[in-house]
């Protein structure tokens, strides 16, 4: 089996809110591999965020992680201290956010904010090598040179986004996560980073955790993809294995419900209700309420993890488990 | 099915709004001209009775702003909007007013077209107060009601008085929905309206739209940028970049068989929920060039895979019928045009 880069075990990341605590991401284990694009999605709030932030320890100040590990580079980030997360934000594992707008410093021009960055991680770089390399990147990824001396606001939103990209590139990033990074994209330019993304996987053997809730998206890029539902994991696996025979009823639900340019149906599929209240959570399976195929046991006990898709992929759901499935059919 | 008025709802012909842009500090020293953002450049349309007409394309081709004419909340630089058979370029203010209570808009964020600090009730009786001055306070009452509930937010008495920020965003697209359907119009303008909300709040949304129309009996002009979603709802569909419609027909003549190169280059990059629908072709080149300069000739030249030197960059090329169908029209002297010869893909 391939590398590990990051791992996740059994997280817990709770808000505090005026109305009470609430579990945002609850009991979260994930393993990103070396190379692979991860596709994680779920529904809006689902905890998809809240997790990509806890993984680079950027919770904000009601958050807090209150069980589990992140194992990066030998250590749990859990109690890594703030100096060394410094170090590892952006130097070791980069970020591409929705709108790059908000990490990109309007008053400075791109090159300068490229070259400040590498020189922060890489104090020994002088300012011609970490220019040269700022200008090879940037070229590599389809922006003219004469680009970099531009302001943020100056580029376009497909533009943004690479120039993110090429700054996790620049530091050899052992992990990029990105939030929505192609939402604010208009399809073409959308197809396009996607495209880039592959070959940068392909070419560095770049690592990105991809959090979308464009399905579509997924399908085109991802290795694996991960289904986040009221902030548990309920399904992972191989993206092809997923999309073909999903285990999980709910994956099966977010899937049919994704409008299919490719196919001649006319209605879209309506999965029944929507998305619990986090703070306080359906007992046993948490998509019980929503699920067509509910039994009684479903809504008392919390459903069994069983592997499903082979290569460490699985799904927690009591009507798929094998295990009692052979026991209920007998 | 007979038709019992032929005559379209809407016709847009030859519509085109420039607006005027304030150059750099240094154009004006130098006294140049006034430079002109060429939003809207050309477009004729119409829009059957009944019909979903969809208006897709990238950001910046100039999609609300032609919503926003066809609605005549501006004027137009050229071109008319014949709405029901009146050139409502020549109306008074006060026959303009009563037509604008047939038709509405909805926009794609419920939260800014709504205030915060009015009820759920008080927002959808607006336009009813303006629009519907015979009614008494009571007969508004429960004609609000009454919306609520076709919007599925019912009892509608439980919601009437609530605010917005105590309910979810699909709810508040539902008020909106409602708040637009008050004064029984029968153009809804709906600009990206599921364009904020989840995939299954936006299939649930979708359905709510369609089933309106037929209880309403009414005809939309629904603008999206995601193709997939026209799919389920549009009728007629037209494709725009750079202020121009480069291609217009039936939806499933159009989806099926798109002519323009861009068309094509659109729908395959819209990405498939299934990876053995993986994408191969290559996307066009370069990025979309600014409304305050298009390129000459075919606007999509410069990054058009088939563009021919002899004429493309040279003459701009006008909407035909694709292989005979006169309801199916693509602008493209490869395609359509008479250089047809010259299309390597032939
Ligand atoms: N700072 C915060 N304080 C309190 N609650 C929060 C905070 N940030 C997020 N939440 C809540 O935590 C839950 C998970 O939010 P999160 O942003 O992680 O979801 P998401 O899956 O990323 O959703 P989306 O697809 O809309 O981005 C939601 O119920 C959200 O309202
Ligand atoms: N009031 C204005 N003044 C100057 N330029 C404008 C104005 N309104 C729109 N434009 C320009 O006209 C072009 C078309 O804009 P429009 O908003 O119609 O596009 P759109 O297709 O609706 O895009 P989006 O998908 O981003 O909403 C753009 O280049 C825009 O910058
Ligand atoms: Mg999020
Ligand atoms: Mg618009």
């Amino acid at each position: 089996m391939s590398e590990v880069v990051y791992s996740i075990r059994d997280l817990v990341v709770e808000y505090q809110t005026r109305a009470g605590s609430m579990r945002a991401v609850d009991g979260v284990s994930l393993d990103i591999r070396r190379g692979e694009i991860l596709g994680l999605v779920g529904e809006s709030g689902c905890g998809k965020s809240t997790l990509g932030k806890a993984m680079m320890r950027m919770l904000s100040r009601n958050a807090r992680i209150a069980k589990g590990e992140l194992i990066f580079d030998g250590r749990d980030l859990v109690k890594a201290s703030d100096e060394e997360m410094r170090q590892i934000r952006g130097g070791r594992i980069g970020m591409v956010f929705q709108d790059p707008m908000t990490s990109l410093n309007p008053t400075q021009r791109i090159i300068d904010h490229i070259t400040e960055t590498i020189q922060t991680h890489r104090p020994d770089a002088t300012d011609e090598e970490a220019r040269e390399r700022a200008a090879f990147l940037v070229e590599r990824l389809g922006i003219r040179k004469d680009r970099l001396d531009d302001y943020p606001h100056q580029l376009s939103g497909g533009m943004r986004q690479r120039v993110m990209i090429a700054l996790a590139l620049a530091l050899d990033c052992d992990l990029v996560i990105a939030d929505e990074p192609t939402t604010s994209l208009d399809v073409i330019v959308e197809a396009k980073f996607l495209d880039l993304l592959k070959e940068l996987r392909d070419e560095f053997n770049l690592t990105i955790m991809m959090i979308t809730h464009n399905i579509g998206v997924v399908a085109e890029v991802a290795d694996r993809v991960a289904v986040m539902y009221a902030g548990e994991m309920v399904e992972v696996g191989d993206v092809y294995s997923v999309f073909e025979k999903p285990s999980h009823p709910y994956t099966e639900g977010l899937l049919k419900s994704v409008p299919n340019i490719a196919i001649d149906d006319e209605e879209l599929y309506q999965m029944a209700g929507g998305p619990p209240n986090l703070m306080h959570p359906p007992t046993g399976c948490r998509f019980n309420p929503r699920c067509p195929y509910a039994m009684d046991i479903c809504s008392r006990e919390v459903p069994p993890r069983f592997e499903a898709h082979g290569d460490g992929g699985f799904a927690a759901c009591w009507l798929r488990d094998p295990v009692r499935k052979e026991a209920r059919d007998a | 099915m007979p038709e019992v008025n032929e005559r379209p709802l809407v016709q847009a012909i030859g519509l085109t709004k420039h607006f005027p842009v304030r150059g750099g500090l240094l154009s004006s020293l130098l006294r140049r001209e006034e430079q002109v953002a060429r939003a809207v450049d050309g477009v004729s349309f119409d829009i059957r009775r009944g019909s979903v007409f969809g208006l897709v394309g990238e950001s910046g081709s100039g999609k609300s702003t032609t919503a926003r004419l066809v609605l005549r909340l501006i004027e137009p630089t050229a071109g008319q909007v014949i709405f029901d058979g009146v050139d409502m370029g020549t109306l008074k203010p006060a026959a303009m007013r009563s037509l604008r209570s047939r038709m509405q808009i909805v926009f794609q964020d419920p939260m800014a077209s709504l205030n915060p600090r009015m009820t759920i009730g008080a927002a959808i009786e607006h336009p009813a107060r303006i629009h519907m001055p015979d009614l008494t306070p009571k007969q508004r009452r429960e004609r609000v009601i009454e919306m609520l509930e076709a919007v599925q937010l019912s009892p509608g008495r439980q919601y009437y008085d609530k605010y917005p920020h105590q309910i979810s965003g699909g709810q508040r697209q539902r008020v909106v929905i409602a708040r637009a359907l008050v004064t029984n119009p029968d153009l809804i303008v709906a600009d990206e309206p599921v364009a904020m909300a989840d995939v299954s709040v936006r299939a649930l949304l979708l359905e709510l739209m369609m089933k309106l129309k037929e209880q309403f009996d009414l005809t939309y002009l629904f603008i999206t940028h995601d193709l997939a979603t026209a799919k389920y709802v549009c009728d007629d569909i037209a494709i725009m970049y750079l202020g121009k419609i480069v291609e217009q027909g039936p939806l499933r003549s159009v989806f099926r068989e798109p002519s323009h190169p861009y068309t094509r280059a659109l729908l395959d990059a819209v990405p498939v929920p299934d990876p053995k629908h993986r994408r191969n072709r290559p996307m066009p080149a370069g990025e979309i060039p600014s409304a305050l300069n298009p390129p000459s000739g075919c606007r999509f030249h410069p990054r058009c895979p088939i563009a021919a030197t002899e004429v493309c960059p040279l003459v701009d090329p006008e909407l035909r019928p694709v292989e005979g169908r006169p309801e199916h029209l693509a602008a493209c002297h490869l395609r359509t045009g008479a250089y047809q010869h010259l299309d390597p893909e032939r």
